[in-house]
């Protein structure tokens, strides 16, 4: 079953681009004949010649990034984008979220569902429709939230996972907190599950364990598509029956996002460390492990100043607030596990019952999916996407800065010229607190 | 890719925009080697098909055979816009962009405003509109003036308040050139004050500009190129002052500080023009710095000033452009904006510089810059790979910032001696259309203007509580 992505503005494009380029390069690689036929299945559609073209639909506001994207995956000479697969328009959304939802949405909206139709018809299966974009700025926030809402419309039952990549907390776009707002109320209601990236967090990354001295967005979106490459390649679930799994989102939903207040998600890969160091370096599942829980345990996003004082409370007592020690509980938690030696992996530590929220079983929260092929050049490789308390500050922070702000209706005559009112701010404001509240009484 | 329109007026206006297309001719000649016409010269260069004189004239290589500037101007005498239709641009220009009168308007405002903007207010309305449809997609209108004479400042501020009502989809920058102190036109704060609220009212952002900061950036140029240690002479087409390799030849005596002016409109435009891994369009500019409809006047600071011949020496650190930019020398109006309050403030980088310096540089200046409670991280960045000519690196800053307050107090102190004495008065009140309540609500316009700077100034350095948030009832 296939995939269709759908990818808006600049980051979506550019992150997507280096999704496709990682899952092509991992898909070709070695000699592993039916994993690299699920992936390309999943991902690429065939053509007579034999050229992969993926199955993706871009969209941006204006030319400059898709035309980048276009000419950098043609000249890999792997795989590249359908000719035809495109929109844009002259002139971007301004960063502007209203701008992008009440005017550059409906007005392109024949044409963006068209492009839609045309994949989702190219594929055999529909596995579901992943869209792509980033929350900060004009185009993917708004015309995004717009696009998502008419796929919702004309693919009612399908799985519509959208990714989300969230600013640097110091800000690329002044007004990012009105639009991060205005789309995250708005996607609540739409999408089935909200998986999220921070720039912050894969920056350290960069800095801290691949010690890239000048990073740059291509490496930032390196490292996104990577983890992003361990989510979505083909894998075996516990109802895949000893096959590659055909419904990867309907299974990602559904171990995850069970409950219609809980649609966050996030995601920690390790290992993480430059290419040179590979070749020295030796994995053992027990310590992966080991780290990756108490990674999620701690909420650190990243396999370095793990703070191993933080455990799970002790039997009856649960009493914890929101601002105290940093104890992570989860809703639910799907790890994937990749590389040899996978089925010796022991992953009891996950099972563990104090992780998690007293309402759902362990055995229900907890899955693991796996898969003997080592993805991405990584002789092992770990992920865990949390349904978790992770993203509640980032989110509470970028929901006081949006309210201060608000609170003195400054740049709001900027959203009101193209349709946003003062209401439909409350509404958004409204919505997100209730998630707040929602992931806050998790423990 | 969207196009803009650059409307000059008055005397300032066309030298500052002549320095302009000469200027954006070097640079693109300079990145764009076979001379083809791209998607980056479409943005103010209009393609010219076989009709025109096919007199190729040629530029550092770039051949023009029929490039056409998408421009009008306007001016109410004939001087300089004759003189650049006899200089080395006088082929890309054609007549229908050009209007002309021969008196010029005595440095009143209401000449240029009422006489002039009523007289010709269909001839200019005709020419713009003729100037937008060639445009694809037209996104600005650039319009370069002063603010002390006659022309720029009235009848330029008209055509702004036309272009409102013509194109009220269409973004206005506006380039305005402020008098200094010792100006010799002696009713520039009249016609200051009177084009101020005309500004406040019609556009969508200002870039002031001060005359006397123009001048010091110059004078400081000069010294380190003719002065300055052994192993600091200044690379010879790098300084934002000069005009190497451009069409123009020798030199004119105002040609270096228009550069600078000039050089201000390449670099906010270039992330619309060349291609960045983060870009900022040109409505993304009132978006972000523009938080109330009025206090849309953006601080430009342009760095480096130079670059250093001697390329044994490591090359100015690129943390020192970050830090020079929030300097009062780089400034290009006479402020420091380090001591005033920041409301919002645009990054607007050029060359080879990632993500990661402009992380690093914004963590190291965020302590030392005061910024208004609710925008505490109120920064916008963008990154476009094309350096400018002469540089492999270089650094816009737009600031929304109070120390404007102290540039318009002044101003309304020099009309207010004026004002008292009723000095000269009259030359406006014979004009018809002219009325004492102009010169009234003018003042009252940036009185009410510079006591919002105030209210917002106050908050400054005051701890502000966070506004309670909504409590979601369990």
């Amino acid at each position: 079953m296939s995939i269709v992505t759908v990818q808006l503005g600049q980051c979506g494009n550019q992150v997507g681009h280096e999704l496709f380029d990682i899952i092509c390069s991992d898909a070709l690689e070695g000699q592993r004949k039916v994993y690299s036929t699920a992936s390309c299945e999943r991902f690429f559609h065939q053509t007579t010649h034999g050229d992969l073209v993926a199955r993706a639909v871009l969209i941006d506001m204006e030319p400059k990034v898709i035309n980048q994207s276009i000419s950098r995956a043609a000249k890999s000479g792997r795989w590249r984008y359908g000719e035809s697969s495109h929109f844009s328009q002259k002139q971007g959304s301004g960063n502007n979220w209203a701008n992008g939802y009440c005017v550059h949405g409906p007005r392109h909206r024949a044409v963006v569902e068209e492009l839609v139709r045309r994949e989702v018809e190219r594929c055999d299966r529909l596995a579901g429709l992943m869209a792509m974009m980033s929350v900060a700025g004009g185009t993917g926030s708004g015309v995004g939230t717009y696009a998502t809402q008419c796929l919702r419309d004309i693919y009612p039952k399908s799985f519509i996972l959208n990714h989300l990549t969230w600013p640097y907390g110091t800000g690329e776009v002044i007004v990012q907190n009105y639009n991060s707002v205005l789309t995250l109320a708005h996607l609540y209601q739409l999408s089935d599950a909200i998986l999220v990236h921070e720039n912050d967090t894969v920056h350290r990354i960069c800095s801290q364990l691949l010690n890239i001295k000048h990073i740059s967005f291509g490496d930032v979106n390196g490292v996104i598509a990577h983890q992003l490459g361990s989510i979505l390649q083909p894998a075996l679930t516990a109802d895949s029956h000893g096959v590659y799994s055909r419904n990867p989102l309907g299974e990602l939903v559904s171990a995850l996002t069970c409950h219609p207040e809980y649609k966050l998600l996030s995601v920690c890969t390790i290992p993480q460390m430059p290419s040179s160091s590979m070749a020295y370096s030796t994995f053992s599942w027990p310590s992966l492990l080991k780290h990756l829980r108490q990674m999620l345990i701690s909420n650190t996003k990243m396999e370095e100043g793990i703070d191993w004082q933080v455990r799970p409370p002790a039997g009856s007592e649960r009493a914890r607030s929101f601002t105290g020690p940093s104890f992570n509980t989860s809703l639910a938690n799907l790890l994937i596990l990749r590389g040899k030696e996978v089925y010796s992996a022991e992953t009891d530590g996950f099972e563990d019952p104090a992780l998690y929220t007293s309402w759902l079983s362990s055995e229900e929260a907890f899955n693991l999916w796996k898969s003997p092929v080592p993805f991405n050049k990584y002789e092992k490789c770990a992920t865990l996407v949390s349904n978790s308390q992770a993203l509640l500050r980032p989110l509470d922070n970028m929901v006081g800065k949006a309210w201060n702000m608000f609170a003195s209706r400054a740049y709001i005559h900027q959203y009101v010229k193209f349709g946003i009112s003062e209401e439909d701010f409350l509404d958004s404001f409204t919505s997100l607190e209730q998630v707040i509240s929602s992931y806050s009484q998790l423990s | 890719m969207t196009q803009s329109v650059v409307v000059q007026v008055g005397q300032c206006g066309n030298q500052v925009g002549c320095r302009f297309w000469d200027l954006a001719l070097r640079e693109h000649a300079h990145v764009n080697k076979k001379g083809l016409y791209d998607e980056a010269l479409s943005s103010f260069f209009r393609n010219m098909i076989l009709w025109k004189v096919p007199h190729a004239t040629v530029c550092a290589g770039l051949i023009l055979t029929h490039l056409n500037p998408q421009a009008v101007l306007v001016d109410m005498e004939e001087g300089v816009v004759n003189e650049i239709l006899q200089g080395p641009l006088r082929e890309m220009f054609d007549s229908t962009q050009l209007l002309t009168d021969v008196s010029g308007s005595g440095n009143n405002w209401a000449v240029g405003h009422m006489t002039y903007g009523s007289a010709y207010r269909e001839q200019i309305v005709d020419k713009l509109r003729k100037a937008a449809e060639h445009c694809d997609c037209l996104q600005c209108f650039f319009l370069i003036h002063s603010m002390g004479g006659g022309t720029g400042s009235g009848l330029g501020t008209r055509v702004l308040s036309l272009l409102e009502e013509e194109f009220p989809e269409v973004c206005r920058i506006v380039t305005s050139i402020y008098p200094s102190a010792e100006d010799d036109v002696i009713t520039s704060p009249y016609n200051s004050v009177l084009a101020m609220r005309e500004l406040t009212e019609h556009a969508d952002c200002v870039l002031p500009v001060e005359n006397q900061s123009l001048v010091d950036i110059v004078d400081k140029i000069k010294h380190m190129s003719h002065g300055g240690k052994p192993g600091s002479a200044i690379k010879r087409d790098s300084t934002i002052i000069s005009g190497q390799g451009g069409l123009s030849g020798t030199e004119k005596p105002f040609d270096a500080m228009n550069n600078i002016v000039a050089n201000l409109l390449l670099n906010i435009t270039s992330s619309a023009r060349f291609e960045g891994s983060l870009n900022m369009d040109l409505n993304e500019i009132a978006m972000n710095l523009v938080p109330f409809p009025r206090l849309h006047y953006l601080v430009p600071s342009l760095t480096p000033l130079y670059t250093l011949a001697d390329v044994s020496v490591p090359t100015r650190r690129l943390d020192q452009m970050f830090s020079d930019a929030f300097s009062k020398d780089h400034q290009l109006i006479r402020a420091d904006p380090k001591h005033s309050l920041y409301l919002a403030c645009a990054l607007m980088v050029r060359g080879n510089v990632q993500v990661s310096d402009l992380r690093r540089n914004i963590e190291r200046l965020k302590p030392l810059l005061p910024f208004v409670s609710w925008n505490q991280e109120g920064w916008k960045t963008s990154l476009c790979s094309v350096p400018p000519v002469g540089h492999s690196h270089a650094l816009l800053a737009l600031a929304n910032n109070t120390c404007v307050k102290l540039t318009f107090m002044e101003l309304r102190e020099r009309f207010i001696r004026l004002y008292r004495k009723k000095a000269h008065l009259h030359h406006y009140l014979h004009v018809d259309g002219m009325e004492q309540s102009c010169f009234s609500e003018a003042i009252s316009s940036l009185s009410s203007l510079i006591e919002e700077y105030q209210h917002l100034d106050a908050t400054k350095g005051t701890l502000m509580p966070d506004a309670p948030r909504l409590r979601i009832a369990r």
